[in-house]
């Protein structure tokens, strides 16, 4: 099969989900008395506007990196559905040691990083030392750790770490852990945006931790495909008795593989923290189901990832603007958001099938071929 | 080790639920409290376990074919929503069938895209995980925002169905004549062990919703269409050999579906318990907070069987349903010591079996509860939350070589490709 067919089958299937996505909430917004066309035009025309842009870009931002946690442990056919809980505690953690400490700027930072994907590295990788100790399905261990992260630790631990105080000339309160000096804090990316295009509108700021997100994908992508533990654990992931034969030790491969993972879903509370310095008393939620649903989108591809999280961004921004101008219930997005990620996985469960039928049938004329030469 | 003789399991449970309630008496008398076995503890427990029984059945039917089902959580979440709503505009009982209803098109959504598509039933449960609560804000916003008292995130209360209170053994009235209370003269003898038991029973028997009563009745019905019927051998074979189910005629995609719809059914009534008065009363968004995942954990617990399910159901509704009216911590401090104990037990099992590392570890965790126990006077509200995730770990850890789920579970099957 040609490279373009093999790009065009692979790019079909999101944008038949996608499709579909459109097709279902137009009936649903027809239905209810909406004009879909209004709605749609509405979201479009407000994602062109700069300051759109860059709350959307904000949005992606730790979706991506959620995706890309997700996607390292889906290369070795292990699920971590626990993301939420391991970003959660990570990002607790890390804003209360960040508080704690001063140091130069690069140190600070580079502390409070290490600090929130070790404790991520660690929570997830104690599901994988119990899937290789105890043959505990990481599934069920993952769902598992993570309400006992969210309803327990956390719940816990931001009672015991709360400060009460004031954020800048103190017009808002703030409720949550205590600040992390300025130090702490990655810049944002204003003057980079501004040399070219223009001056954000006041109070806005595109995220610094967007950079950050960019080294994760290159090096998820230089760490899977171009190094020997990538080639490992692909292997490992295609074909686990294989592998074993060829030597790649499983149980090593399956913690290293889950620890990688959680260090990275620690980085997804990173750009909250880095925007607000501190741990709020109600975090954002949902970040790590909202990765899975992206790693899936983007086929666990660095670029195609990239295209997932904006597409939920765009999604999670517009019901703004929807509830705005009261062209459509802002809750349309939501079941657009649900509606593509369950058409993509049923896409690309047809398109790999209609791979497989198109492979079987060439090798089958080939065969034909060469007999007849024979 | 030789086993002597292994009870049947209509004895075994009762057993260990006699052996729990002596220990639960034990800790009772030490740390002079008697919320531990009061009638109200076991009351809540009850109310608290019926949600997760539900979605364990629920579980257990969808794996029993063969299919992993972690949409039970939007299942559930669509029940609550239809539960409300059926109720709302047409009574309690249909409210029940609504909410049965919505989790079962959930169900279909989930058993479409696994059976006839093959797709991957993790990705296929997160995916309804993720769909399920957009429609229920949706259909919230469309809806209840029109009706009085409703908004996006509520819906206006909920209608119930009536209560039972067993006469003779747990008082009540029928028709004028005030029943005789035997079970309650009983609690209040203030006998050891034997008051704690009566107490416990009253408290079963008092004041149970009629759903309640139904979601028991389910069990033994699920026990007996599972394992006495025809449906129910074709229904299992299609999740321990999907293959043999095929060669003998069976169409197993039609059973794979049915199941999981059935699945969706239950945890939609789930749904629809936890909307009604019986515990909630109201649509709430977010109300499920992670229930159907109890149920999964439930399965498991119970070994992929009905009465086992009930067990942990049980189990993880009682530090709930004490929980909830323990405000100070101090009846779910008493239950640190609770855990001592069972942990306590786990290390001896252990280490009778040979198994070393289990012992050691069991041993380390029962003397954590027991310090935390004795160096502290209550424990924060969160303990409870997740005792039943940690219950489940634990039993994962140290039992995981007698839990035995159906042999093809999660695993794709496609006809004809064997």
């Amino acid at each position: 099969m040609s490279a373009l067919r093999r790009l065009v089958l692979a790019l079909a299937a999101p944008a038949a989900a996608v499709g579909f996505a459109l097709v279902t909430s137009s009936l649903i917004l027809l239905l209810i008395g909406s004009n879909p066309l209004v709605a749609y035009g509405d979201m479009l025309e407000h994602a062109s506007k700069l300051e759109t842009l860059v709350d959307i870009l904000n949005r992606a931002t730790p979706l991506y990196v959620s995706g890309i946690a997700v996607a390292i442990a889906f290369r070795m056919n292990l699920f971590n559905i626990g993301v939420e809980g391991q970003f959660l505690l990570a990002f607790l953690v890390a804003a209360h040691a960040g508080s704690l400490v001063s140091l130069p700027a690069a140190l600070h930072i580079a502390f409070i990083l290490v600090v929130a994907m070790s404790v991520g590295a660690a929570y997830a990788g104690a599901a994988g030392v119990l899937k290789v100790t105890r043959g505990v399905n990481e599934v069920i261990s993952t769902i598992m750790l993570n309400a006992i992260a969210v309803s327990g630790l956390v719940a816990w631990l931001i009672k015991e770490w709360q400060a009460g105080g004031s954020i800048g000339t103190g017009t808002t309160t703030r409720v949550g852990t205590a600040p992390i000096d300025e130090s702490g804090l990655l810049p944002d990316l204003n003057g980079v945006l501004e040399l070219v295009t223009r001056d954000l509108r006041p109070g806005k700021e595109l995220t610094g931790v967007l950079v950050l997100a960019l080294v994760v994908g290159v090096v998820y992508h230089v760490l899977v495909n171009r190094t020997v533990f990538g080639f490992d654990l692909r292997a490992s992931g295609f074909n686990p008795f294989a592998a074993r034969v060829g030597g790649v030790p499983p149980k090593r491969m399956i913690i290293l593989a889950m620890s990688i993972s959680g260090a990275v879903a620690g980085l997804v509370g990173m750009a909250e923290l880095m925007q607000s310095g501190y741990f709020p008393s109600n975090p954002i939620q949902g970040l790590g189901y909202a990765g899975i649903a992206v790693a899936l989108l983007g086929r666990n591809h660095p670029v195609g990832i990239a295209f997932g999280a904006l597409i939920f961004a765009f999604l999670d921004v517009s019901s703004g603007v929807l509830q705005f101008s009261g062209a459509a219930p802002r809750e349309i997005v939501v079941i657009m958001q649900g509606v593509i990620i369950l058409a993509a996985v049923v896409a690309y469960e047809m398109a790999h099938r209609a791979r497989n039928r198109e492979e079987a049938r060439s090798a089958a004329a080939a065969l034909h071929e060469a007999r007849a030469e024979a | 080790m030789r086993r002597v003789t292994a009870l049947p399991a209509w004895l075994r449970w009762p057993l260990y639920a006699g052996v729990g309630i002596f220990v639960l008496t034990l800790v009772e008398t030490l740390d002079d409290t008697d919320r531990l076995t009061s009638a109200s503890a076991s009351q809540s427990m009850l109310r608290w376990g019926v949600p997760v029984l539900l979605a364990g059945l629920g579980g257990l039917f969808a794996e029993r074919a063969g299919v992993v089902n972690i949409g039970l959580e939007g299942m559930m979440i669509l029940g609550t929503w239809f539960g409300a709503w059926g109720a709302v505009n047409y009574g309690p009982w249909v409210g029940l069938l609504t909410g049965i209803g919505g989790g079962a098109l959930g169900g279909l959504l989930h058993a479409v895209a696994t059976v006839l598509f093959g797709v991957d039933h993790i990705i296929s449960g997160v995916a309804i995980n993720i769909l399920a609560p957009g429609i229920t804000r949706f259909l919230a916003s469309e809806i209840f925002t029109g009706y009085p008292g409703g908004s996006i995130t509520q819906s206006p209360r909920v209608p119930g169905v009536g209560h039972f209170t067993f006469p003779v053994l747990a008082g009540g009235e029928v028709g004028g004549w005030l029943s005789p209370n035997l079970l309650g003269s009983l609690g209040d003898r203030d006998w050891f062990f034997v008051s704690n038991v009566a107490n416990l029973a009253r408290g079963l028997l008092t004041q149970v919703s009629l759903v309640t009563i139904v979601a028991l009745a389910l069990v033994p019905l699920s026990t007996w269409l599972l394992w006495r019927t025809r449906f129910g051998l074709r229904l299992r074979i299609c999740g321990e050999h999907p293959v043999a189910g095929e060669a003998q005629g069976i169409d197993v995609y039609r059973y794979k579906i049915t199941a999981v719809t059935m699945s969706g059914g239950f945890a939609g009534l789930a749904g629809a318990f936890i909307a009604s008065p019986e515990l909630s009363g109201i649509y709430l968004e977010g109300q499920t907070t992670g229930r159907g995942f109890i149920g999964l954990a439930a399965l498991i617990f119970g070994n992929w069987h009905p009465v086992g399910v009930l067990g942990g159901a049980l189990l993880f509704g009682y530090p709930f349903g004490l929980g909830l009216r323990d405000l100070g911590g101090t009846a779910s401090h008493s239950l640190l010591l609770v855990n001592a104990v069972a942990l306590a037990a786990i290390a001896a099992w252990s280490l009778s079996k040979g198994r070393r590392t289990n012992a050691a570890v069991a041993c380390v965790l029962a003397v954590v509860a027991a310090a935390w126990y004795l160096l502290s006077e209550t424990v924060p509200d969160w303990w409870v939350n997740i005792l039943p995730f940690a219950i489940v770990l634990l039993v994962l850890v140290f039992f995981a070589q007698r839990l035995r789920m159906p042999a093809a579970d999660g695993q794709r099957y496609r006809r004809g490709e064997h």
